[in-house]
């Protein structure tokens, strides 16, 4: 699941108690002891492991011995040698097929899976967005597939696209849309589909949702001024909704982004062991605590880490994502 | 013209909620038949026995399995509100210098890729004893539901109007008092619908509980599920996996349907104003 905080907190309605100033400084004090407990929790929980991640990247740690990790800088990343009859070797996690590979699935599958998912939400939420009958109805109905777990929803689509007793390829041979049964969570060809299917269904709705509450904050008057001047409404979409839904879309896109980039559980049950699927942070698990490869799984944990927060750093800049809420 | 508009639109108001649903539907008529029924594809129940259920909830792991799941989202839960509603006080109530600063880096952190601090959290666990126990889990699960509860609390909490906290400072209230005598009573609202957004979320989490368990008995529900198999891959259990299946996603569906206005909104805490 994943939760998005829409807008920061705008200082708007803040307490701003310009009274005495000892009254101030009491309140100064009691906001930090009442920040600490939190602030304590994430260091340990969170800035702590990061660093230790990161640090294990630059050593020959392995899963049975931690604490006797060796320093041994960038050879993880990167280690050029050459041989004495001149040729150069590269080792390393950047000279590692496997590593770019799994970068480029984690792309595709990023790209394509938010692309479809924005689209269908929305559709979805102009659908939710429209005054009709059972509406209500409709928006419990989207929220199924949001508050099935992924491991259930995997194993459900597994069922569902099994090879040989699936529902699905009994209803596309029946519509003549496929020749033969296929098996879609084992096949190369087909692996990234079946991750994508699921993914889309699993998450749509969650965009879904968050393009309506965006739609909903778009005044009513302008649709009745565009009806009014005979605008058609396609045209509307494009010039009035589009540009004021960006945005709450704009955000929204991002944090699908981010917890696209970073999937794990879906395809490590969907499409266990299959190459064509295998993300960054597959393949980083699997380094860690499968290959006894520990340090080298670190190294590719961190690289996900950075790239991610790469990411990041220029859609806010380039997008002007603003998260403060307009302050 | 306007009846065939109004039959498309109703048409594609059919396949969502068609979709949506129709795979939830299927599991249950799965996880209701057995025997070579299972291999026959029906769109409708053919056959209503609950003989999968029964083996679900009779196997010798499955019940403590989902004990596990209930008692470690619930730890977290608690201990995540605990933290949030003091922070988030302090956060939306009180003007001090590095606030938004303070504020981004929490949002950062519930963005971390889990990976990232995977291994660290792995030494960490191991070093204080914790690995393959349901503390393993607590503890780490506070990455992702502490940074969320604390800023929906904060986004609500900063909505709430100044005058009856000026009221109770006029009256001589510490900070702590406010909290607890002013804002508690009006925030439980909020304090269910995060709670049970952070619930959902430490229920369904994956990759940390199935790195910081071992034994079959120690799993939570995501991984009892996931690692769920059967000699080969020709098989797999479907009808008792589907049985599992149903049994750990009816409670949530139930719930999300009676809070939805609620959950709604929480996701989308504090409105889209981009």
């Amino acid at each position: 699941m994943t939760t998005v905080p829409m807008s920061g907190p705008s200082g708007a309605a803040a307490a701003d108690l310009t009274g005495r100033s000892d009254l101030q400084r009491q309140r100064l004090r009691a906001a930090w002891m009442f920040l600490a407990p939190m602030l304590i929790a994430l260091a340990i929980v969170a800035g702590w492991p990061l660093v230790r991640t990161i640090y294990f990247s630059f050593t020959n740690a392995s899963l049975n011995n931690l604490s006797g990790a060796e320093w041994i800088g960038f050879d993880n990343y990167l280690q050029i040698r050459t041989l004495s009859s001149g040729r150069v070797l590269y080792r390393g996690l950047l000279a590692d097929p496997a590593w770019w590979a799994a970068v480029w699935n984690t792309i595709r599958f990023a790209v394509l899976s938010v692309a479809f998912e924005t689209v269908f939400g929305m559709i979805v939420a102009l659908v939710l967005n429209a005054n009709f009958r059972g509406r209500a109805l409709v928006r419990a109905a989207i929220l199924i597939p949001w508050a099935i777990p992924t491991i259930v929803s995997a194993k459900m689509w597994q069922w569902m696209l099994n090879d040989q007793f699936g529902i699905i390829n009994e209803i596309a041979l029946n519509l003549g849309l496929i020749s033969q049964k296929i098996a879609w969570t084992a096949s190369p060809d087909t692996a990234m589909i079946a991750v994508l299917i699921v993914d889309v269904w699993k998450t749509t709705p969650f965009m879904a949702l968050l393009i309506l509450a965006g739609l909903q904050m778009i005044p009513g008057d302008i649709y009745e001024a565009a009806k009014i001047d005979g605008v058609h409404p396609i045209k509307v979409f494009w010039k009035v909704t589009l540009p004021l839904v960006r945005p709450a879309l704009m955000v929204a896109v991002i944090f699908r982004m981010l917890d696209a980039l970073r999937i794990f559980d879906l395809i490590y049950v969907l499409t266990p062991n299959n190459a064509q699927t295998k993300t960054m942070s597959v393949l980083a698990r699997e380094n860690l605590f499968d290959f006894d490869k520990f340090a080298y799984g670190s190294a590719a944990s961190t690289m996900l880490f950075l790239i991610i927060a790469v990411i990041t750093i220029v859609y806010v800049v380039v997008g002007r994502v603003n998260f403060e809420g307009g302050r | 013209m306007a009846i065939i508009k109004k039959a498309l639109f109703y048409l594609l108001v059919l396949v969502i909620v068609v979709v949506s649903v129709f795979p939830f539907y299927y599991a249950i008529i799965t996880s209701l038949k057995t025997g070579t029924a299972l291999f026959r594809v029906d769109f409708w129940p053919t056959q209503i026995s609950f003989d999968n259920y029964t083996s679900v909830l009779t196997s010798r792991n499955f019940p403590r399995n989902v004990l596990n799941s209930l008692f470690v989202s619930a730890s977290v839960v608690i201990l995540a509100l605990l933290f949030a509603v003091t922070a988030a006080f302090a956060l939306s109530r009180v003007r001090f210098r590095g606030r938004s600063l303070l504020l981004l880096t929490v949002l950062a952190v519930s963005m971390f890729p889990q990976i990232a601090v995977l291994a660290g959290l792995f030494e960490l666990v191991r070093g204080m004893g914790l690995y393959n126990t349901p503390f393993a889990l607590i503890f780490s699960y506070t990455i992702f539901t502490l940074p969320f509860t604390v800023w929906v609390l904060t986004t609500f909490m900063r909505d709430l109007p100044v005058e009856i906290e000026e009221a109770a400072i006029v009256d001589g209230a510490t900070p702590w008092v406010i909290i607890t005598k002013v804002f508690m009573p009006l925030m439980w609202p909020a304090l269910v619908t995060t709670g049970l957004l952070a619930f959902i979320a430490a229920w369904n989490e994956f990759l940390f509980a199935l790195t910081f368990t071992s034994s079959e008995v120690q799993r939570t529900v995501p991984v009892a599920i996931g690692l769920l198999s059967g000699a080969s891959q020709y098989e797999i259990p479907w009808g008792v996996l589907m049985a599992a299946s149903v049994i750990v996603t009816v409670p949530l569906v139930v719930l999300v349907l009676i809070f939805q206005r609620k959950i709604v909104a929480g996701l989308t805490a504090g409105g889209v104003k981009g």
